[in-house]
């Protein structure tokens, strides 16, 4: 309490007069910088608005057209070109290329992801991995689609192998870290028992992450179901996607891409409603 | 029953392996995916790229152009995660079981986002073509769209980890909503809040080159010119300018979130 | 000494979930009195603390603090009566963030009109009490400490300062000292009490530990399943009131209490 210990109240702290003036606000590295990225980001908005090659377009009716467009692609939906059934089963093709990916991408994920572990491999080897699964994620899995479209043609081999190297920089990252978690008294304990590395890596590292993988796995599938629609419609990969991407360019029918919008749309609710239901059992 | 744990550990392994095994047959069966071909195209590619796909010096006369373009994709990329990020925050508020007005706004704010990030970029690419053409606009609305679906989902979660305990303080305080958001809600997600945008930026400049082969603008088309023609130098060195960009924009939100987190 | 706080007939049912939170419980506590509500995780502590300041809607029953029901007051109403009660968390609910003299002024925010309050404008007279109320409490070296980068002990005394700054009539703490060392708890329970003795504020806490109940509080409440069980002075407590209390986790207490009434 006060130095004479006579008896304060807090109402009497009050009253006291001021002496000074007394500042509230902090300044540190961490306000700094957060400041000035929202102001730059803010600033390169701005110039990008102004930036922009609008081609004369009227914004408005442009705008109004995007709404009476909206309207009736939800709400008159049809299929004229294909049966329902049709649909499903692109939906199912585009599924698979998802499906395919992503089990090629996790199988190749594991092995990368041990080496880009820092506790399993050596610091260099990790670094190394690291570093070019960095760069395979910097380009956008479009292009990998259509650089191996070159020498495979376009098709679900080209596809499946393109989205397959985005797959693994994803996983390699998350899976890593999961491992990166590991205590590292048990990876001690098993080696003061004489137990070999592969054997670290079964006993272990991955059923103790198993969980984790899962989840991210799945995930991963989630994500590759929305890859696989657009690189039907960009690099013709077949499924549905690529049946949106004719309906849009080249028959101009809002109202079949509603219908198609619709399938995946659903699909899409579905993974991601499982995702979130596996992700609470697991964890 | 030490025994029966392992023997049943072994099946329920075993009965995962078949699934998945019939799963991938089922999926190779309708993709019309060749096995063979699967394998043999990968060093067929690595060839042909060693071979055909890098940048050579007359390529680089095309530079000036290539990076005209690659900043009009990154100022569209920014601008719609931005604003994007603006109409979620306010999004997140009302979604968020920490700051919901009510269960109504909160299951309504919550189930436009849900539909919004669900439509992936490259088919709200495909929808707004129709109304806007080939311009930047396009693909500027194309990415809002994904980018605000996505950081609602997000800044919901944020909001709720972060602030829930400081949230209940300020109420008990008797604080209004309004002081509760800007000094508790605020400080406390921004910095993750910041992180997920600087995240946002980094996919969306990859998906803007996607949406710009289908809506024929920004880099995405430079790419699809020089590559349908044949001109594998040039789109070699599209493909290097793209990885540079994001790379440093890695870099940078990497040094960032250091700082801030 | 008058009533301050009267509790009547309070019940508390959950959406969804059977069985009562709290059946019927009744209670008053007056003007700077320290009470302890004591009981085992799960008896209802935290709900009958968070109905008194409506963080949760009762579900029946009565609630009068400084003579107005606060079970029947409106949104604004219900603001104004919060500011007078203060509020101190097991996790400390600061503002990570944000400097130890900010989260001590979000005290204040009560208080102030909308605009005012997002902007966080505070009066030279709101900083200069911040600034006595954090030296009280010996943190005036912290004020431009980041919350987190406090220790327990000095996060739950922010967390106390931010409940001072509101001149509160009644102080309400959630288990104020249960993530927190011997040596910090020590400390926190010392200042409430002294809070309590000085400046005449009523203090309610809700306690897991027998042995610092009785040691600091004027009256203790015993709860078990949501039901008052034991209502009087830590004096007339008997191992068949602990027993009652915390049920088949009572063997361990008892022999403290042997301890405690010896000296």
């Amino acid at each position: 309490m006060e130095a004479n210990g006579q008896v304060t109240t807090a109402g009497q702290l009050v009253k006291q007069r001021p002496r000074r003036q007394i500042r509230v606000k902090t300044w540190n590295r961490s306000t700094v910088v957060t400041r000035a990225t929202l102001l730059i980001l803010a600033g390169l908005t701005v110039y990008a608005f102004f930036s922009f090659d609008y081609k004369e377009i009227d914004f408005v009716q442009a705008m109004l057209a995007t709404f009476a467009n909206l309207k009736s692609m939800f709400l008159e939906p049809h299929l004229q070109r294909f049966t329902f059934g049709h649909a499903l089963y692109q939906v199912l093709v585009t599924l698979g290329l998802a499906f395919l990916t992503t089990l090629f991408g996790a199988v190749i994920a594991v092995f990368f992801g041990l080496l880009a572990a820092e506790n399993l491999s050596s610091k260099w080897v990790s670094s190394v991995v690291k570093g070019v699964v960095a760069f395979i994620r910097a380009v956008p899995t479009v292009l990998w689609v259509l650089i191996f479209a070159v020498a495979a043609g376009l098709g679900s081999v080209a596809a499946v192998i393109g989205m397959t190297f985005h797959s693994v920089s994803y996983l390699v990252k998350a899976y890593s870290e999961s491992f990166e978690e590991l205590d590292k008294g048990v990876i001690e304990a098993l080696k003061a028992s004489g137990a070999g590395w592969w054997q670290i890596i079964f006993q272990a590292v991955l059923p103790s992450s198993l969980t984790y993988m899962i989840s991210w796995t799945f995930l991963r599938f989630e994500i590759n179901f929305a890859v696989a629609v657009a690189m039907g419609a960009a690099a013709g990969a077949g499924g549905i996607g690529f049946d949106m991407f004719m309906a849009s360019n080249f028959y101009l029918d809002i109202r079949e891409i509603g219908a198609i919008t619709y399938f995946i749309l659903a699909v899409a609710i579905l993974l991601e409603i499982t995702a979130a239901k596996l992700k609470k059992r697991l964890t | 029953m030490q025994a029966d744990f392992f023997a049943k550990k072994r099946r329920n392994s075993l009965a995962f392996l078949l699934a998945l095994a019939g799963v991938t047959l089922i999926a190779i069966v309708v993709t019309e995916y060749d096995v063979a071909k699967g394998f043999t195209s990968v060093p067929d590619a690595v060839a042909w790229a060693l071979g055909n796909f890098y940048p050579t010096q007359e390529s680089l006369v095309k530079l000036p152009g290539i990076i005209d373009k690659l900043v009009e994709t990154l100022l569209v990329s920014i601008a719609a995660t931005t604003v994007g990020a603006a109409a979620a925050l306010l999004f997140a508020i009302l979604g968020s079981n920490t700051t919901r007005v009510n269960a109504f706004f909160g299951s309504i704010s919550r189930g436009i986002a849900t539909v919004f990030r669900n439509i992936d970029v490259a088919a709200w690419a495909m929808i707004l073509l129709f109304s806007f053409g080939q311009s930047s606009l396009t693909g500027y609305f194309a990415l809002f769209f994904g980018s605000f679906g996505f950081l609602t989902r997000s800044f919901v979660e944020t909001i709720d980890e972060a602030s829930s305990g400081s949230v209940e303080a300020l109420r008990a305080t008797g604080a209004g909503y309004f002081s509760i958001i800007f000094h508790s809600v605020i400080p406390s997600s921004m910095p993750q809040m910041i992180s997920w945008v600087l995240f946002m930026i980094e996919t969306n400049i990859r998906s803007a080159t996607l949406i710009g082969l289908l809506t024929g603008s920004g880099i995405g088309f430079t790419f699809n010119l020089y590559y349908k023609s044949l001109n594998y130098d040039v789109a070699a060195l599209v493909v290097l300018v793209i990885v540079a960009a994001i790379l440093c924009i890695e870099a940078v939100s990497n040094y960032v979130r250091r700082v801030i987190l | 000494m008058t009533a301050l706080l009267e509790v009547q007939s309070l019940s508390k049912q959950f959406l969804g979930s059977e069985g009562k939170a709290l059946t019927d419980v009744n209670f008053s506590v007056s003007e700077g009195e320290f009470v302890s509500i004591i009981g085992p995780s799960g008896a209802g502590k935290s709900t009958l603390l968070r109905c008194i300041n409506r963080m949760i809607d009762a579900s029946s029953g009565e609630i009068t603090f400084d003579d107005r029901n606060v079970t029947k007051l409106k949104k604004k109403e219900l603001k104004m009566v919060r500011t007078k009660i203060g509020m101190i968390f097991q996790h400390y609910n600061l503002v990570d963030r944000l400097s130890v003299i900010e989260n001590t002024l979000h005290g204040n925010l009560g208080k102030k009109s909308a605009i005012a309050g997002v902007l966080g404008l505070y009066s030279q007279e709101e900083k200069e009490q911040a600034l006595r109320i954090l030296s009280v409490l010996g943190l005036e070296s912290l004020i431009y400490k980041r919350a987190d980068q406090l220790s327990g002990g000095q996060k739950q005394r922010v967390g106390i300062a931010r409940a001072l700054i509101q001149n509160p009539r009644m102080l309400l703490c959630d288990e104020p000292i249960a993530s927190l060392d011997p040596n910090s708890a020590k400390v926190i329970m010392d200042h409430l009490r002294d809070i309590s003795t000085s400046m005449g504020i009523t203090v309610l806490v809700n306690l897991h530990q027998v042995d610092v109940a009785l040691k600091y509080s004027d009256k203790i409440i015993g709860i078990n399943s949501g039901q008052v069980v034991f209502n009087g002075s830590p004096a007339a407590i008997t191992k068949e009131d602990i027993q009652r209390i915390y049920g088949s986790e009572a063997e361990d207490l008892i022999f403290d209490l042997g301890g405690i009434h010896a000296s």
